[in-house]
């Protein structure tokens, strides 16, 4: 029973959009649904409560009850108070192409804001073990690649080898994150003392660095301060001072998003002392649903500006609300894929790629092009977890990248022409396929079957419109259909298509290496 | 002495030099009012508040109702011990727990079993009775001959290395040596951190190079555990989140890799777990007991306002028992769980 706790909103979604008829008496009931599957996503109670109180007004207000389709209308009200509710939502025009669509979106981004005269100073803060260290140096790779110099200061002095680890972290970003800003480094280790023996001394630091960043002509200054208690007062009163006396031009909140219903009483402390500016939400990585965005963003007012995917230094993105209420309801990212895939695949080859799409002419080689492509973009799980309703339905689901392998594999066992068509692959041909490639004879039915399939879909993907596609995709993944996309890997190709920066050289590349 | 203090007072001494007066949430909620259904609707905020979960609240929210309605609870003095007993019983029934190592699944079951057939190889019959771990209190095992391993996993800022800190100054106090192995040779400064720990408290520390091979660090560990005769040898392990395959498969080499060169172990395997997780640590209890077999929980941060009410989901979806609690950042801030000063805590609130 217990292990069982609900996929949260998937299964409310499909409840809802079974529904014909919504009456005054259902929606209530449905909207209690809501009500838990928030719950179990770490949205604190007293937001939650407001937001159904909220909900209940809309769905009277759009007269959901009178809709041609309520199940729909229910949870676009519910959708949409998510993303009012997580930041401001980009408008999308219903017949923006998808460039135009992605553009509006891509554009919504959050930034450092830059200070004239410098330096521009960032101070962060959060609870222990939140992800401040490692975010100072994602955010120094983020600007590093703008061309903006960075001094990252050490302001902990309190946790043990956290000068070493800042110190650590700078070097890496200076050596391996693209761009050509210079990104240095401030510390005075000689004062870093045991736990509570070092309260007060941050704020000189802070103070000696800033001088320092001004007389370099340094572009930005990030304070890395130690991680605290909002009720611990003699720490919290030194942030305090750092604020007073350094006068931070933004303070971040940094904020696990694994959090629970917590998140709202440390945001708080830390907001009435600070005036925080940002958030920004760390270890989204994870498989957690991420309530407690939804609960700082309320508490604090102040936007979320980054999020953060990864312990690797490039492992930062931007918040786009719309993307993130998509996550929080189970109905995937689909944003955040095109923009993985905008990295990885240039202009050109997505618009030849969707060409062919719309023809029908996709062939075997262009398959395994798309799961290359994919494969570059990173692990398959990770991936397929942004695709609406898949995340869920891949829970419990291991997930090889060894498939791939497998797939490339018989690809490369077919001959030319049947990886133009296919349709011509009998008995025997998959038997020498499987034999040729070290694997069952089923293995390559069923790649051909999810290649078939794949075909069809795409075809008609590519006759819709940008906003037609998201909402394709969100009722497949309303209905709990998207779970049968899962083996067409590529039933996004349509998505996959980019507008101008091909990012050739990843900067991941630089980093995968050290990781095994 | 701090030792065993229990839980409440540390917590309230925590909380006291910290400004915060701790004022009995419930216990002032229930001042002067009858038992109804508002005051029953109160409790399920709290527990929600708690990160108890909506699963859980519901069962302990259906007890007491139901036991309202019979009549069998009655005054609202009586509502906390009822919530208490409640809630211990949660925190205690679920699934014997054999051998203490707990297993999510197939593969935790055979990492388990490739673990007692090393060592019944080694000569040394794991699983007869005169031969069990000896249990030095409820809270831990030990080998019945040195060393005992512990090996330390959870996810990344948890508290793990911080844990192992005030793990190894319990051991100190009880006059065991101690040997540390730094596991963790992929995050900046981790090395380091354990070592200044280690410099501290007087240990000493097996490292390998930054960027190798983990469970190659553990290996050395076990093999110089052996060789120096060490009471207690603790594995420091990456941060690392249960959705990281290879991640997580590596740390299951790193639980094999103990269990080959010394018998039974890891004697412990001990999830790390941030009291200010929400919902999503049942899964991680959950991905780390299907790798790496766990015995109990280090449950962390509960200085702060989380409640860490999530351990009762966990406890019931995997019966995994919380061992520990993690209560500041220094060495002293460790206390064995209490169910009953536990389920206290859960009540209380903050002015
Ligand atoms: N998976 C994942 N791990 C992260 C992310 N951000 C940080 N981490 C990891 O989280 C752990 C804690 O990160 P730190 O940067 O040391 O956290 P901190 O807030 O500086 O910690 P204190 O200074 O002790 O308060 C490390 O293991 C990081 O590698 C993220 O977005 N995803
Ligand atoms: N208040 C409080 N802070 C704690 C507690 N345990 C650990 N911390 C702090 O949490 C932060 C992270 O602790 P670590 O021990 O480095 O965590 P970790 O799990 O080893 O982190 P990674 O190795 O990066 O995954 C540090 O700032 C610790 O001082 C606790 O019980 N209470
Ligand atoms: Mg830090
Ligand atoms: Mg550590």
């Amino acid at each position: 029973m217990f292990d069982r706790l609900s996929e949260g909103f998937s299964n409310v979604l499909r409840k809802l959009s079974g529904q014909s008829t919504i009456s005054e008496g259902n929606v209530r009931e449905a909207l209690e649904d809501v009500r838990k599957a928030l719950l179990e996503a770490d949205v604190s109670l007293d937001v939650v409560n407001e937001f159904i109180d909220g909900a209940l007004k809309d769905a009277h207000g759009r007269e959901v009850t009178k809709s041609l389709k309520p199940g729909q209308e229910m949870i676009g009200i519910v959708y949409d108070r998510l993303v009012a509710l997580l930041g401001d939502a980009p408008q999308i025009p219903e017949n923006a192409t998808q460039e135009e669509a992605a553009k509006i979106l891509m554009a919504d981004g959050p930034g450092i804001m830059t200070i004239s005269p410098g330096p521009t100073i960032v101070m962060m803060c959060g609870l222990q073990g939140s992800g401040k260290t490692t975010t100072c140096g994602k955010l120094a790779g983020w600007l590093k690649k703008r061309g903006r110099s960075v001094m990252l200061v050490a302001a902990d002095l309190q946790r043990p080898a956290a000068v070493e680890q800042l110190q650590t972290v700078a070097e890496q970003v200076q050596r391996d994150m693209p761009g050509g800003a210079q990104v240095l480094f401030y510390a005075e280790p000689e004062k870093t003392a045991e736990y509570g023996k070092a309260v007060g001394v941050a704020v000189g630091v802070c103070q000696r660095a800033v001088a320092a960043a001004r007389a370099k002509g340094i572009d930005t200054v990030i304070l890395d301060t130690a991680g605290r208690l909002h009720v611990n007062d003699s720490l919290m009163d030194e942030l305090q001072q750092v604020n007073r006396l350094v006068q931070p031009h933004q303070v971040f909140l940094v904020v696990d998003a694994m959090t629970g219903q917590d998140a709202v009483k440390s945001a708080k402390a830390f907001h009435q002392r600070l005036e925080v500016d940002g958030l920004i939400m760390t270890k989204f990585d994870s498989d957690t649903r991420g309530g407690a965005a939804l609960s700082v963003k309320h508490i604090t007012g102040a936007k979320i500006r980054f999020v953060g995917l990864g312990e690797k230094l490039d492992a930062l993105e931007e918040f786009h609300a719309p993307r993130f209420a998509g996550r929080i309801l189970g109905m995937g990212d689909v944003v955040s894929l095109v923009q993985k895939a905008r990295e990885q695949v240039s202009d050109e080859e997505a618009k030849a790629m969707e060409e062919k799409l719309a023809k029908g002419e996709m062939t075997m080689d262009d398959y395994l092009q798309q799961l290359k492509s994919l494969r570059k973009m990173g692990p398959l799980k990770q991936l397929l977890g942004l695709l609406p309703g898949i995340g869920a339905a891949l829970k419990d689901v291991h997930i090889d990248d060894a498939q791939l392998d497998r797939v490339e594999g018989m690809v490369n066992s077919m001959t030319p022409a049947e990886r133009k068509k296919p349709e011509v692959i009998d008995f025997k041909r998959r038997k020498r396929i499987s034999t040729g490639s070290g694997t069952k004879h089923e293995d390559v039915g069923n790649l051909i079957k999810g290649f078939t399939t794949v075909g069809q879909l795409s075809k008609q993907f590519a006759g819709m419109s940008a906003s037609d596609k998201v909402k394709a995709v969100k009722s497949l993944g309303a209905s709990g259909g998207a779970g049968s996309l899962a083996p067409g890997l590529s039933g996004m190709p349509g998505f996959m298509r980019g507008k101008g920066s091909s990012h050739s050289a990843s900067p991941k590349s630089a980093f995968k290496k050290k990781r095994k | 002495m701090a030792f065993f203090k229990s839980i409440l007072s540390k917590l309230k001494q925590g909380l006291e030099a910290t400004r915060q007066t701790l004022t009995r949430g419930l216990r002032s909620l229930i001042l002067g009012r009858q038992l109804d259904d508002a005051l029953i609707d109160d409790v399920q905020r709290m527990l929600l508040e708690a990160d108890v979960g909506v699963e859980a609240t519901q069962r302990l929210i259906d007890r007491a109702r139901a036991d309202f309605k019979a009549g069998t609870l009655r005054r609202s003095e009586d509502l906390l011990a009822h919530l208490k007993a409640h809630i211990k019983e949660l925190l205690s029934s679920s699934a014997a727990v054999a051998g203490g190592a707990v297993g999510g699944g197939g593969a935790a079951a055979a990492v388990a079993a490739g673990a007692g057939g090393a060592s019944a190889g080694a000569g040394s019959p794991v699983g007869d009775a005169a031969s069990a771990p000896r249990i030095l209190s409820p809270e831990f095992r030990l080998a019945p001959a040195a060393p005992t391993v512990v090996l330390i996993t959870g996810t990344n800022g948890a508290g793990k290395t911080t844990s192992i800190a005030k793990l190894a100054h319990m051991f100190r106090r009880q006059n065991k040596t101690v040997l540390l192995a730094a596991c963790d040779t992929f995050r900046a400064g981790a090395v380091r951190q354990l070592e200044v720990w280690a410099e501290r408290l007087g240990v000493e520390v097996v490292k390998g190079q930054q960027g190798g091979d983990p469970a190659a660090v553990a290996f050395d560990a076990c093999k110089a555990a052996v060789a120096r005769g060490v009471d207690v040898l603790i594995l420091d392990t990456a941060g690392r989140l249960h959705t990281q395959d290879p991640l997580m498969r590596q740390l299951g080499k790193i639980y094999n890799v103990a269990g080959k060169l010394i018998p039974g172990a890891p004697h412990e395997a001990l999830l790390v777990l941030d009291a200010t997780t929400g919902q999503n640590a049942v899964r991680q209890a959950q991905e780390f007991a299907r790798f790496s077999p766990l015995s109990g929980l280090i449950l962390t941060k509960l200085d702060g306002t989380a409640k860490g009410g999530v351990v009762i989901a966990i406890r019931q979806a995997t019966s995994i028992p919380v061992k520990f609690i993690g209560t500041g950042e220094t060495p002293d801030d460790l206390q064995p769980f209490n169910a009953d000063e536990f389920a206290e805590a859960m009540f209380s609130e903050e002015a």
